[in-house]
């Protein structure tokens, strides 16, 4: 290439028939995921809005249609109780495998050699397998029934190695020198942990939980084996089937009625509008860490530029 | 509390003397409780990181002592045997290796694997060089006020439930590609091997290819993520060099970035086809839910997740629990391709990690 000469010769006009096609295909590329993204958030608010009664967030499930108020509270249940169980355990699984298990020094490869192992196995655990598994053991097993506490445990086994994932990554992002600061001042691993540590790697801890509450208020299948479905909210953990909004949209899109397809719509659009919130919330933490993080001290997009961020990769599902 | 302790930590020749100076009890409860804050942190930590250990081994086993008449009795049928039925469930009990089931009952899995893996190949067929093309406009070509907002249109497509992706897919996208793409894929398709599977007829929208599609789009923000958060660690200065040698952009990307970061997206894709493999309620709804391998690639079929979740309630029906026991069975053989396929993806991922790692840092 270097000896042809400089005019426009076969090979130069290739090289930039080559080039225009690849810019025009990586457009192309682009157009081919945000289209469908587009018409997919468009398809459910165009389904839902027609029909649309606010009156769907305050009444209750009824054979001729009513509302769907307390499949709503049984998702924002489900979550919560994700939230505290998954949420504790995870980010304490995390905290062990960054800050506490460390024998990198020695052998200079990642902490908490079988422990992260097991974390990864799970991960990559389908969630309708854990469903399954949750029917099997809980809801026939320990006769439980379909009931909020085996999906919550369900949930909860599926969700933790991602908080944990993620947990372990931003207190991995804490520079060394905070450590060393907290232990020069005096400060015992637990109060440096406590005041140091985790404060400053909580907007990376709260990402990963949002992402992970988004995926819990999503899904179905587990629940579908775990969870059961009723119209109302029962007054037990055990033993009483459970509502919730995706078994709306599974289940009565293709219904005999059609208030129950509006249902099934209006609960899509109810998914998404949350699913919205909590990623719009993460945003808006990851962009007030970075401007925070800016003037203090190094890289400017932190969470973008320090390893591959599995983030999304990572989610459950 | 800490400023007792640090002081004294930080005269540690003349400890006694410190202590006769200073209230010697409050000092000591400090002590306690840094001590056992410390162990409390570490205790508790430690369960809950045994917890999903505890927590695996649990649903292993839960998942072979289920399984394990059905792995009995089905034997290597099971993988390669076309031939699905519950046999007759009001005719006599038959038992085999001491294991009950109905009379006729046989369960050869094939058309359900057949159905997972290649719906999952499609998939990452698709998504695969949309993502990429995807992220290299992101990274290298737009500028960072129009691909910061499409970078954030992907992470809402991660996390919109796949539940509502799947009635979009049976009620908006299948019919819509049914009526105005597949017709025209299927009217030229030439009757070759491979390309035979893309004649008509297009069906209604329900089947393979519909499915693929939402599979595709649902794997595709992980991969692009992925791949920009890749491209975006390829040092500056190699790409640079390229250009000073007068590369295009094209050039730049097929020689230096794309070898760069190769096995990283390597890993994302393997990552994307475990994802892939387990999806199941978008499946059960576009799939079609037929337990057969499909004549083409219009026709609905079946994975083995969907599969699980389908034929729960026929499955209840076999009085002796030898169904259960099968789908037990099925669940064992995705759970054990699906964390296969994670592991080695993490494999390749965390290598390529720990090479393209950037220097320094804060």
């Amino acid at each position: 290439m270097m000896a042809r000469p400089l005019a426009a010769g076969p090979a130069t006009r290739r090289r930039r028939v080559a080039t225009i096609t690849w810019r025009v295909l990586t457009y192309v590329a682009l157009v081919l995921i945000m289209a469908p993204a587009a018409w997919l958030l468009i398809s459910v608010v165009a389904h839902a809005a027609p029909h649309w009664r606010w009156s769907v967030l305050w009444t209750t499930l009824t054979p001729s249609g009513g509302g769907l108020r307390n499949q709503i509270l049984g998702t924002l249940i489900l979550m919560l109780g994700v939230f505290i169980i998954a949420g504790t355990i995870g980010v304490l699984a995390g905290l062990h495998l960054a800050e506490l298990a460390r024998p990198r020094r020695r052998s200079g490869k990642a902490s908490g050699g079988p422990l992260r192992t097991a974390s990864d196995i799970l991960a990559g655990f389908p969630s309708i397998v854990l469903g399954y598994v949750g029917y099997v053991a809980l809801v026939v097993g320990l006769h439980w029934g379909f009931s909020l506490l085996a999906a919550l445990i369900i949930l909860s086994i599926m969700v933790i190695p991602y908080i944990a994932k993620t947990t372990e990554n931003s207190l991995r992002q804490v520079p060394t020198g905070y450590r060393e600061g907290a232990e020069a001042l005096g400060m015992s691993m637990g109060y440096g942990l406590r005041k140091v540590i985790l404060k400053s790697a909580l907007p990376g801890i709260v990402t990963g939980l949002l992402l992970a509450l988004a995926i819990a208020c999503g899904e179905t299948a587990p629940l579908i084996y775990t969870a059961g479905f009723a119209p109302t909210l029962p007054h037990s953990l055990t033993h009483a089937q459970f509502p919730y909004l995706t078994y709306v949209v599974f289940q009565y899109y293709n219904a005999p009625e059609t208030q129950y397809h509006y249902l099934a719509f209006d609960a899509a659009l109810i998914l998404v509008v949350i699913v919205l919130l909590l990623l719009v919330s993460t945003r808006f933490i990851v962009a007030r860490t970075q401007r925070n993080a800016e003037g203090a001290r190094g890289p400017r997009r932190k969470r973008r530029w320090r390893r591959p961020s599995l983030d999304l990769a990572d989610l459950p599902r | 509390m800490t400023a007792v302790g640090g002081v004294a930590g930080s005269l540690p020749a003349t400890p006694h003397t410190e202590s006769v100076g200073k209230p010697p009890l409050p000092k000591r409860a400090a002590g306690f409780v840094r001590r056992n804050e410390d162990r409390a942190w570490r205790g508790v930590a430690w369960v809950a990181v045994v917890l999903p250990l505890a927590a695996l081994v649990f649903a292993v086993t839960v998942l072979a002592v289920k399984a394990w008449p059905a792995l009995r009795v089905n034997g290597w049928y099971f993988l390669y045997g076309r031939n699905w039925t519950y046999g007759n469930g009001y005719g006599a009990v038959v038992h085999t290796d001491g294991v009950a089931h109905p009379q006729g009952a046989q369960f050869g899995a094939w058309a359900i694997l057949w159905g997972t893996l290649v719906s999952s190949v499609i998939a990452i067929v698709i998504a695969l060089p949309l993502s990429i093309g995807a992220a290299f406009a992101l990274t290298e070509r737009l500028p960072g006020w129009i691909s910061r907002p499409l970078g954030f249109a992907v992470e809402i497509l991660a996390g919109i439930p796949s539940v509502v992706i799947g009635l979009w897919g049976i009620l908006t996208l299948g019919p819509w590609l049914a009526r105005n793409v597949y017709p025209i894929i299927a009217d030229h398709a030439p009757n070759v091997p491979v390309l035979r599977y893309f004649r008509n007829p297009v069906g209604t929208g329900e089947g393979l290819l519909s499915a693929s599609i939402v599979l595709a789009l649902m794997i595709v923000p992980i991969i692009t993520s992925t791949t920009r958060d890749l491209f975006q660690q390829v040092p500056p200065l190699p790409k640079e060099g390229g250009s000073a040698l007068g590369m295009t952009d094209w050039e730049v990307a097929n020689k230096v970035t794309l070898p760069w970061v190769r096995s990283g997206i390597i890993g994302a894709t393997v990552l994307g086809l475990g994802r892939a493999l387990g999806e199941t309620i978008a499946i059960a709804m576009i799939g079609g839910a037929a337990l057969r391998i499909p004549i083409n690639i219009y026709q609905p079929f079946t994975t083995v997740a969907a599969t699980i979740l389908t034929q729960l309630d026929g499955a209840l029906a076999d009085g002796t629990g030898f169904a259960v026991a099968t789908l037990a069975e099925l669940a064992l053989v995705l759970a054990v391709i699906s964390v296969g396929v994670n592991l080695v993806a993490r494999l390749i991922i965390s290598r390529t990690s720990r090479v393209a790692a950037p220097v320094g840092g804060a």
